[in-house]
């Protein structure tokens, strides 16, 4: 065993330095119109991949009703996983903490004597931080997925989670490949980057002890595991190393084979308007005696990581129907002007906000649901029709409000502030009776002349508000007679 | 349940605290133009807020409060009329979840929540308003709130009611559908992302080339006209570059002839 030699949390920054970094982006007209155009593009395909609106919704319905079946049933399908996947010659191992899921692996690889890892693009393997831990154990981790190998390149974490490299434009690009990779002159032509990056790669794939993948569904009643990709970097980290070890959050579960097609057709239509994905590996065992390729061993580790918390609490479950599309961001307005480094955590955009509480506690997130105009693009995109602004403002409940006992999520109340709940408790008061309200308006009405010119975070871009000189309750006097 | 297929005679105004307080013209505006249809409106005057802000802050409880003194300001079987796509989105929608732990008050929310209309939506989904054009030539783009159009799924009848407006052209601003930062609370504690929202919103509206802006929330109107002024005052200029208003406002100067009728 041989645990990573930092704390986990320690990598990820904390909500408090959220909004200076949301600004620092925001004042960028570079980098704000980039991914504008970005997302612009991400939109449009999307959209022409659900032309009828009646399709579409059905299709939600369907994703939805998949969803949430499966999740009805989580703690008997992941029995039944473990059953299959042993059956099939696929180790099963459970990972309650980041810490834990870390390891297993390094512990896997350690038993191999592995010097290299090669690593399909995976989002658990960025939750847990696995390069970090990897390299303190004398590991090397090389991310194989173009995105992912050119982050890595920048030392960067991934700003978007199906493209993480949305953020660098390809002169930054090139220069990173001119920089780092050795005997490479400067070319900003894209194909020609691919070509560079796949001759780096293939010849990692030969050599890696180790090929580590993501997964997208795990098929319990056939103990499959499902790996949707478009650049053929997923089949290789499967197939070519001798140990493949695949990670998933303990969410990513159906019962039946059938219940894919419809998932994944949601997937890849959500997230890159593709009708299909370049590659759609199916995983069902190690190399078979007289099978000519393949790995001779694989393992599955199942995560945690506060999904459980999430799972416990009727509302806050929903949180766990998500395919991980990245629809939810591509439509978000804040995720367009802000892009997916401000959030400091590994899922950025709107399902970042809902899911890494759970993950991080509300200590560390508590600010993050703040930022949200709640304009429900999120909800209205999202595939398995997650109820994204609901459970902001549950998240903003949870956290503003006074610590209790018996709290659903770890670091209730962290937020809480008895000045801003006071406030609230004044403002229920006067709002809460016709006279006070009465009484109160007619004063800020009276007195207009005495509002504030400078009114905190408004005025920085308006003109300061204030109250009519008369309200509509006395115009409406006035007329009568 | 309000039944569509009677043309109704009295109808409940619910104005909203951001109509009383900061555009109670665009209220009077709205009951005047319900008046002109021969609907008696009443304005029961012991109403104060929906409750909106505290719901979406994380303070239920007060939203709470403040929701179940309106539950008991409808007491007659008449629909309730709301000039903003926002707060008859929290009284339809939010309303019967908020009280989901009191069965008395979810069955009055309930019952109101039935009723509960957009004013625009109750204009041409009820009323069948088409209004008659009285005006000249103009150009206006409208901004649809984020409610209206997701949650109540009204952006049609703001769209239509200016459609038949015979000389007013609909001008198209790019990235329509989007959010205009306005979002209560959060133009307050994320002022940086709510100001780079309503920068854009601004500047896909003037590009149209519109002569103003008309919209059914004042929420985004307080937001959107705000940030315009504040640029135009950045810029030295008297005169405003994108004035805008209720579409109720818009709606009864447009058919004023009427009036006279």
């Amino acid at each position: 065993m041989n645990a990573p030699q930092t704390p986990h949390a320690l990598h990820f920054m904390p909500s408090e330095g959220f909004r200076a970094r949301a600004k620092d982006v925001v004042e960028n007209p570079f980098l704000r119109q980039s991914f504008r155009g970005a997302m612009d593009f991400l939109m449009s395909k999307r959209a022409a991949q659900f032309p009828d609106p009646e399709e579409l919704e059905s299709l939600r319905r369907l994703g939805e009703r998949i969803r949430q079946y499966n999740l009805a049933k989580l703690p008997e399908l992941l029995e039944k996983l473990e059953a299959n996947l042993t059956r099939n010659g696929i180790n099963v191992h459970w990972a309650e903490t980041p810490e834990e899921a870390n390891a297993i692996i390094l512990g896997i690889c350690q038993k191999h004597s592995a010097k290299l890892m090669v690593k399909g693009k995976s989002m658990v393997s960025e939750e847990i931080e696995l390069n970090h831990a990897a390299e303190a154990a004398g590991i090397g981790a090389l991310e194989s997925d173009m995105g992912e190998y050119i982050v890595q390149l920048a030392h960067e974490k991934p700003s978007h989670i199906i493209m993480p490299a949305i953020h660098k434009t390809k002169e930054q690009i090139a220069k990173l490949f001119h920089e780092n990779v050795p005997g490479v002159e400067y070319t900003d032509n894209v194909d020609a980057l691919i070509q560079i990056g796949r001759q780096v790669l293939r010849e990692k794939f030969e050599i890696a002890d180790i090929g580590l993948s993501g997964v997208n569904f795990a098929v319990a009643e056939t103990g499959t595991l499902c790996l949707v990709e478009n650049e053929g970097n997923g089949r290789m980290c499967t197939t070519a190393p001798p140990v493949h070890i695949a990670i998933t959050g303990i969410e990513k579960i159906v019962e039946k084979l059938e219940h894919v097609p419809p998932l994944l057709s949601l997937l890849t239509r959500s997230a890159t308007g593709q009708n299909i994905s370049t590659y759609f590996n199916m995983i069902s065992s190690p190399r078979k005696p007289g099978e000519k390729d393949g790995p001779g061993e694989v393992h599955l580790v199942l995560l945690d990581n506060g999904r459980s918390q999430a799972y416990a609490d009727e509302q806050l479950r929903k949180t766990l129907q998500c395919i991980r599309c990245g629809a939810c961001m591509n439509h978000c307005p804040v995720y367009t002007r802000i892009g997916g480094h401000a959030y400091g955590t590994t899922y950025p955009g709107p399902i970042g906000k809902i899911i890494s509480p759970h993950m991080l506690g509300l200590e560390a997130t508590a600010t993050m649901a703040t930022a949200s105009s709640l304009c429900g693009a999120c909800g209205e995109v999202c595939p398995v029709k997650i109820p994204i602004p609901e459970l902001l403002i549950r998240l903003r409940e949870e956290s503003f409000t006074a610590p209790h006992a018996n709290p659903a999520m770890r670091g209730q109340g962290a937020g809480y502030s008895a000045r801003i709940s006071a406030v609230w408790r004044a403002w229920g008061a006067i709002y809460g009776s016709p006279a006070l309200y009465r009484a109160a308006s007619w004063l800020a009405s009276r007195f207009r002349w005495l509002t504030p010119r400078k009114q905190a975070g408004w005025t920085s871009v308006r003109t300061p508000l204030q109250p009519a000189p008369k309200r509509l309750r006395d115009l409406i006097k006035e007329r009568k007679p | 349940m309000h039944s569509r297929s009677a043309y109704p005679t009295d109808v409940y105004f619910f104005a909203t605290c951001v109509v009383d307080q900061f555009f109670p013209g665009a209220g009077m505006d709205a009951i005047t133009l319900l008046e002109r249809q021969g609907i008696r409106v009443h304005f029961p005057e012991e109403q104060t807020c929906c409750g909106q802000p505290a719901y979406t802050s994380g303070f239920p409880d007060e939203a709470r409060k403040v929701a179940a003194l309106q539950l008991t300001l409808f007491p007659n079987d008449w629909p309730v009329v709301v000039p903003s796509g926002s707060c008859a989105g929290m009284m339809k929608h939010h309303y019967p979840t908020l009280f989901a732990a009191d069965p008395a008050r979810k069955a009055a929310a309930e019952h109101l929540s039935a009723r509960v209309y957009e004013l625009t939506q109750f204009l041409v989904e009820v009323l069948n308003f088409k209004p008659e054009d009285c005006g000249g030539d103009c150009t206006v783009v409208l901004h649809t709130s984020c409610s209206a159009r997701r949650e109540m799924g009204v952006h049609i009848t703001g769209k239509k009611l200016l459609g038949d407006l015979a000389k007013v052209t609909v001008a198209q601003q790019d990235h329509e559908s989007e959010c205009c930062g306005f979002g209560g609370t959060f133009s307050v504690k994320q002022p940086e992302i709510s100001a780079a929202m309503v920068e854009d919103k601004v500047k896909s509206l003037k590009a149209t080339g519109a002569e103003r802006v008309v919209s059914a929330d004042c929420g985004c109107l307080m937001n959107i006209l705000g940030h315009a002024a504040w640029k135009d005052q950045q810029a030295g200029l008297s005169k405003p570059s994108l004035p805008g208003e209720h579409i109720a406002t818009f709606l009864l100067r447009r058919t004023a002839k009427e009036s006279a009728q």
